[in-house]
């Protein structure tokens, strides 16, 4: 009986030790980070893009209504795949749409909003990037959306029609 | 003249003495500890990404605002998870973590004293 132990048990660890690997192996190496929301929205002031005055975050976001934060760059090409979605909902009234212009040339910025049209109602700069690491943020493009000075909501990547809806649907 | 250059040598070697690279230090250690997010298996102070220099700029900003370096780690890992610092803390999903080893050596011990001692 003693005998037989031994090799069961060590196959039952390389049986267990294979199905943990191979479980593994499906599992994307690529970190998302968990997505926290009801999370406070950081307290900031930055600079505009259109005009050189500066904006806090209190004058940004109001209570009781439905803001959508997206941070964008002219050289980040998913933003521009992303962009009539945005133009879409900043036409839908419900909520107003900011921008954060991220690690970018004003020069360059300017002549991708001639291009493809301006969603946004406020354009803050983020011009090294911290900014949009208090917000939580790893990249471009990303999207939050705020309601009573809460994130609700966040989405990493560009934005696409099945999105579109599920933003909508936030505010019913 | 060979006692002048001596002499200079040794005026260089103790002035040289009290150049350190230390401006960053702190700055350093805590980037060290926090994993750069975008990057495989870096961590900020190794990253020279985008992502990486943002940070650092910003726990220098952090720094300067007199936060310590525990207050710095809390603020990032409530931003972004346990995942970005390298030494996570003892929670739900991280007890296995820290209690594996501890059972794999108490297994291994046993294992030794069963084999060595008692076989005696």
């Amino acid at each position: 009986m003693k005998q037989k132990l031994v090799p069961y048990s060590i196959i039952v660890i390389f049986f267990v030790i294979f199905v943990v690997f191979y479980k593994s192996l499906e599992d994307t190496n690529i970190y998302t980070p968990e997505v926290k929301i009801n999370n406070d929205i950081p307290i900031f002031s930055a600079e505009r893009l259109l005009s050189n005055e500066t904006l806090d975050s209190k004058e940004i976001f109001q209570l009781d209504k439905f803001y959508i934060l997206n941070i964008w760059s002219s050289w980040c090409a998913p933003c521009r795949d992303e962009h009539s979605i945005l133009m879409d909902l900043s036409k839908s009234n419900k909520f107003i749409v900011i921008g954060m212009n991220y690690k970018d040339n004003k020069k360059n910025a300017k002549s991708f909003l001639d291009e493809l049209g301006n969603p946004y109602e406020k354009i803050i700069i983020d011009k090294n990037g911290t900014k949009s690491i208090e917000w939580g943020a790893f990249g471009v493009p990303e999207t939050f959306i705020i309601y009573n000075n809460k994130i609700i909501k966040k989405y990493i990547g560009p934005l696409n029609q099945e999105l579109f809806l599920e933003i909508q649907n936030l505010t019913k | 003249m060979k006692t002048f250059k001596t002499l200079i040598i040794i005026f260089h070697l103790l002035f040289f003495n009290n150049l350190y690279a230390n401006e960053n230090s702190e700055r350093n250690e805590i980037t060290k500890n926090l994993r750069c997010l975008i990057c495989q298996g870096q961590s900020v102070y190794d990253s020279d990404s985008d992502f990486a220099n943002s940070m650092k700029i910003l726990v220098d900003k952090k720094l300067n605002e007199g936060l310590s370096d525990k207050e710095i780690y809390s603020y990032f890992k409530e931003k972004y998870g346990d995942w970005i610092l390298y030494d996570p803390g003892l929670n739900k999903n991280t007890y296995l973590l820290w209690l594996l080893p501890i059972l794999i050596f108490l297994f291994g011990g046993a294992i030794i004293v069963k084999s060595f001692i008692f076989k005696k």
